[in-house]
């Protein structure tokens, strides 16, 4: 009897304790604290966690998340928000947050130092994200398996429909991937809704994968894995950093880009730090930070030195993206079921 | 009244004046008056939250009985003080939220907001589970299972934790199904969004178009479920009736891929069978095999399933099969039976419960993996990954993920019950007390030969696989530059000493501590539940009890995508506000995991004999302490397998805790994740060994303090005389 009761004891006293030392949140709330969710690479995120403590003194808690997430995260939390800012990722999410009052308007007295496509971002979300960074569309090819081919190199969109590379493209599936999803309004702004439905549908026949990831097409092509990917021409960048035998494209028709952005949520229990945040990421000193973490994205402020490694937006031929339009998500709804119906579920 | 009853009563009026009610916010610094009374729930009551007043009533009726002298007097006044109790803990619960009033009527009848209040603390914890086990005290004095207040209380806890830590989420997110994008009730949603073409459609055995999702999950869950039940089997088999040499090597080697993070099975697989892959380089050179891209789909995703969990339907054989009795298949060979007969006739039947539990987990498994799909799947679409792609791809659609979700429920829930009606009412006990010295049977040799043929090969392909896995955190590049480095080891566990003693200034060094602590904490009540529920299943009788056993499975049935979201949906809203502590993770991980714990306890138990119990019970003792002293010794292979396998969950799960972890609690997959999307297959390999090795350590030392079964069976080796059944404290 002595022994159970001193195991029902001991037992009783390990969960007390348990409880005491889990029950207390992360998130904390006290003056100098943030909660940030990050939404780029873990080095980036970690880079500018570190630099925005040493600058401010304000203790930041980040969490590393795809975008996605994040979005689905802040929605979830929607009704007792855990977070103050959401740092980084690309834009749809963020529109779509904006859309749904997820996030609050905020001016940032450095809107005045940033580029025009940044500024339209905040325009059109009617001031609730900003763009932080671009990107472009494009295209890479791993140069030892075209050699092997014996095909000419591709420059434009229209040379990935050679025969050639019957099973040689691969690229993200736009129900799972923000790049696929920015690839397929990128051919329809290009071409035309019907021209573009055609090209996908004779693209379909070159892809060997609709990966699930955005960025899984860089690395299968730098594995060796596929000849040709589509992607993010930072994301192929990184992998030729990495020293992979590739090569990136810049589509000779021209081509659409993504803005990485910045929102702050509604509710942030840190709204003060979350706005020195807010003011601090788009000075040149913190944009500066993602070359250091090897991410090779376009900065928005017009100040901060582009990365030499970053593929030069102006040599890049762009198309005027319609991000109002094409983030909303009733067209993005109809893109997609279009996409299922007519381009996905076609025969090889 | 008995004293515990009595005890109880004084810790539910301590949670209620003493203990503080709601919970702290985590910024806040409280003294200790805030802990004692000053926050308690009485004295805010006095206060001004007239809300928690009533409260008081069921605690005062509490004391009537506890002024009675006769033991079970006045025990209705137990059971109404439970259930007015917990009523009112829940109604003013849901009403009241952080921001008033929770419903629109109430907001319409009373004004608005109303009344504010924030998360329950300790002491509304306490108070609540009080007036529990208050209840369950009632309704055993009122003679419910026989009296024993131990079942009673039991079965009340286990009630309700899986009430609070499954219905209650799980329904939340499900009732998405039946809504349109806004909220709104919307039944047509459901019925579009169920039948769509690309989950049912079946268009691949027509022409060469794509089946439906639901198609592809069920065929690969079968395989899956078959292939693992099969090459367990061999394993078991070879581990316990064979006198194979390497017979622990081969032990290690099954269990190894359990406790592999995800997504490195897959990697490993693709750096060897992709199309630049090494192995398909030598099949290239030597036989001229050309290269293909054969791995992504179905064929990959099959091979990386099967590798990840055939140890576990190996980990539910060997206890079924080391607990077969001798003596009834002495009885047949004794009978002239052949040692094939006797293997098909009596050893084969004898392991059904085992085998339709290994077929069960096997099947439900493969249902709700998530990381080989996403790595290998290629075009190859599965349920799983659809929902996480649901919830967080361009579409965000979480209707069609709870749709979704139903629907791999659905199945789940339907190899449940295919599993009850193939093993009937037969009785499979063999564990009994009476002497039994026979020798198990050496296999018969078709048999050995064939678990031979299939066991060895298989093992040869794991080491294979995990020697590429070795490999690759020590080279530059896997697949590409072979350079050997330290350089992932020294980027991720870095120590450096500092002027103040030793730093940890490695990238994943948090990641590792949160994973470790989280692990350590939810693999003992993993257990414990576990085989609580599974005591509880198969010793107790009570109504509902298939009922209770479907909420026991509903948690691992769900996709870890859809738990995670319907974790934050549900905890991060008054009454029980958790989301961004570790108590959520661990909680979550419990709850998960828990299905694998009652799984291998029912099968043990019910090979042992009622009688052993019934035994200590006629002896005078209480059924706790029959728990204890007889159950519990005879059930240590179920408890190693659901303590090892609820650990090394905790370390490897992916997409339930993508939602759940913060910058505190972050957790060692989630960073694994990020690296691997970040392209550094070599940190993301490097991390992965060092958690094989740390859960290596960890499952060495459960089994070394968990201690093995003795039976008293004979081995043919040793001629030790006869033991009877020894049931070891």
């Amino acid at each position: 009897m002595k022994i159970k009761k001193n195991f029902i004891a001991a037992t009783m006293l390990a969960g007390a304790t348990t409880v005491l030392s889990f029950l207390s949140a992360g998130s904390a709330q006290a003056q100098g604290a943030l909660v940030m969710y990050c939404g780029v690479q873990e080095e980036w995120c970690r880079a500018m966690t570190t630099a925005f403590e040493r600058e401010t003194g304000i203790k930041v808690s980040m969490t590393r998340k795809s975008s996605g997430e994040i979005y689905a995260q802040v929605k979830a939390e929607g009704a007792n928000p855990r977070a103050d800012i959401w740092w980084g990722g690309t834009g749809d999410p963020h529109m779509q947050a904006a859309e749904e009052g997820l996030t609050v308007e905020y001016t940032s007295p450095k809107n005045a130092e940033l580029q025009d496509w940044a500024i339209r971002q905040w325009e059109q979300s009617k001031n609730r994200t900003i763009g932080i960074y671009s990107g472009a569309l494009g295209f890479g090819y791993n140069t030892d398996l075209i050699k092997s081919k014996g095909v000419a190199e591709p420059k434009c969109w229209a040379d990935l429909l050679n025969v050639k590379f019957k099973d040689e493209v691969q690229m993200a599936d736009p129900n799972s991937s923000g790049t696929a999803y920015t690839l397929l309004a990128t051919i329809v702004q290009l071409m035309g809704e019907e021209k573009g439905f055609e090209y996908l549908k004779a693209l379909h026949k070159n892809v060997n994968q609709y990966t699930k990831s955005g960025a899984a097409p860089a690395k299968a092509m730098a594995l060796g894995e596929t000849t040709i990917g589509i992607a993010f021409m930072h994301d192929i960048v990184t992998m030729l950093v990495d020293k992979a035998p590739i090569k990136v494209v810049a589509p000779c028709e021209g081509t659409g880009y993504e803005i990485g952005s910045m929102s702050i949520i509604k509710g942030a229990k840190n709204m003060d730090s979350a706005k020195k945040f807010y003011d601090w990421a788009l000075t040149p000193a913190a944009q500066k930070l993602g070359a250091d973490a090897k991410s090779y994205q376009v900065p928005s402020n017009k100040a901060t030195p582009v990365p030499p490694e970053a593929p030069k937006l102006s040599e890049i031929k762009l198309i005027n993206f319609d991000f109002a339009k094409y983030g909303s998500s009733d067209e993005r709804k109809r893109l997609l079921s279009k996409w299922d119906n007519e381009v996905k579920n076609l025969p090889k | 009244m008995s004293r515990a009853t009595r005890g109880w009563i004084i810790l539910g009026w301590i949670g209620f004046a003493i203990l503080p009610w709601y919970g702290f916010e985590s910024a806040a610094t409280p003294a200790l008056g805030d802990y004692l009374f000053g926050g308690s729930g009485l004295m805010l009551g006095l206060k001004g939250a007239w809300w928690l007043l009533p409260i008081l009533v069921p605690l005062l009726m509490t004391l009537r009985p506890a002024a009675a002298r006769a033991t079970g007097a006045h025990s209705q006044w137990l059971v109404g003080a439970g259930i007015l109790g917990l009523a009112l803990i829940v109604l003013q619960g849901f009403t009241i939220g952080l921001n008033g009033w929770t419903s629109e009527v109430l907001r319409g009848l009373f004004g608005s907001p109303g009344p504010r209040q924030a998360g329950m603390g300790y002491g509304a914890a306490l108070t609540a589970t009080a007036l529990l086990i208050l209840l369950c005290h009632g309704l055993a004095a009122r003679g419910w299972c026989r009296g024993d207040a131990f079942v009673t209380s039991s079965i009340g806890i286990v009630i309700a934790l899986i009430a609070v830590f499954v219905f209650f989420p799980v329904s939340t997110i499900l009732a998405s199904a039946f809504g349109d994008d806004r909220g709104a009730f919307a039944p047509a949603q459901f019925m579009v969004k169920f039948l769509d073409r690309s989950v049912w459609g079946l268009d691949c055995l027509v022409g060469d178009l794509r089946c439906g999702v639901a198609w592809n999950t069920l065929f690969l869950g079968i395989l899956v479920a078959f292939g693992t039940t099969a090459l367990g089997l061999a394993f078991a088999l070879i581990a316990t009736r064979t006198s194979f040499r390497y017979k622990k090597l081969l032990r290690i080697m099954s269990v190894l891929p359990i406790i592999t993070p995800p997504f490195v099975i897959g990697l490993a697989l693709i750096l060897l069978f992709g199309r630049s892959g090494s192995a398909s380089a030598l099949l290239y050179d030597w036989f001229g095999v050309p290269r293909s891209r054969w791995i992504y789909g179905l064929p990959g995703v099959f091979i990386a399933q099967l590798l990840a969990f055939t140890p576990i339907a190996f980990l539910v054989l060997i206890g079924v099969v080391q607990g077969i009795s001798p003596s009834l298949e002495e009885a047949s060979q004794t009978l002239r039976a052949k040692s094939w007969t006797t293997f098909v006739l009596v050893t084969l039947p004898l392991m059904r419960p085992g085998l339709a539990n290994a077929f069960l987990l096997g099947f439900v498994e493969s249902l709700a993996d998530f990381g080989n799909p996403l790595v290998l799947g290629g075009n190859f679409e599965v349920l799983s990954t659809k929902i996480f792609f649901a919830v967080v791809g361009a579409q965000q659609d979480q209707g069609r993920a709870a749709v979704l979700s139903i629907i791999l429920l659905a199945f789940t829930l339907g190899a449940f019950w295919l599993q009850h009606a193939w093993l009937g009412k037969k009785v499979y006990t063999t564990v009994t007390g009476k002497g039994d010295s026979g020798i198990p049977l050496p296999l018969p040799r078709r048999v050995a030969l064939a678990s031979y043929l299939t066991a060895i090969p298989w093992a040869l392909f794991t080491v294979l696989i995990y020697a590429i896995i070795l490999i690759g955190g020590f080279v530059r590049s896997m697949g590409r530059d072979y350079t050997p480095t330290l350089e992932h080891y020294i980027t991720a566990f870095r120590i450096e000493r500092s002027d103040w003693g030793i730093y940890f200034s490695g990238s994943a060094w948090n990641s590792f501590f949160a994973t470790v602590k989280v692990a350590a904490l939810s693999a003992p009540l993993t257990a414990a539940i576990g085989i609580l529920t599974a005591y509880l299943l198969t010793r107790q009788r009570f109504q509902g009890q298939r009922l209770f056993e479907f909420g026991t499975l509903l948690s691992f049935a769900i996709p870890g995508t859809v738990v995670g979201v319907s974790y934050i949906l549900a905890f991060n809203v008054p009454p029980i506000e958790i989301t961004g502590t570790g108590f959520i993770l661990v909680m979550c991980f419990v709850f998960r995991n828990m299905p694998v714990g009652v799984r291998s306890g029912i099968a043990t138990l019910s090979q042992i004999d009622k009688s052993l119990d019934e035994a200590s019970l006629t002896l005078g003792a209480r059924s706790w302490t029959t728990m204890r002293r007889v159950v519990l010794p005879l059930l240590r292979p179920a408890i190693v397998a659901s303590l090892v396998y609820s650990f090394v969950r905790a370390m490897t799960a992916v997409s339930a805790v993508i939602f759940l972890v913060t910058a505190e609690y972050n957790m060692a997959t989630a960073y694994i994740v990020g690296r691997v999307e970040a392209g550094e297959f070599g940190l993301a390999i490097a991390y992965s060994t060092v958690l094989i090795v740390v859960m290596l350590i960890a499952i060495t030392m459960i089994q070394l303090v968990v201690g093995e079964r003795r039976l008293g069976r004979r081995s043919a080796h040793a001629n030790a005389p006869a033991l009877a059944v020894q049931a070891l404290p």
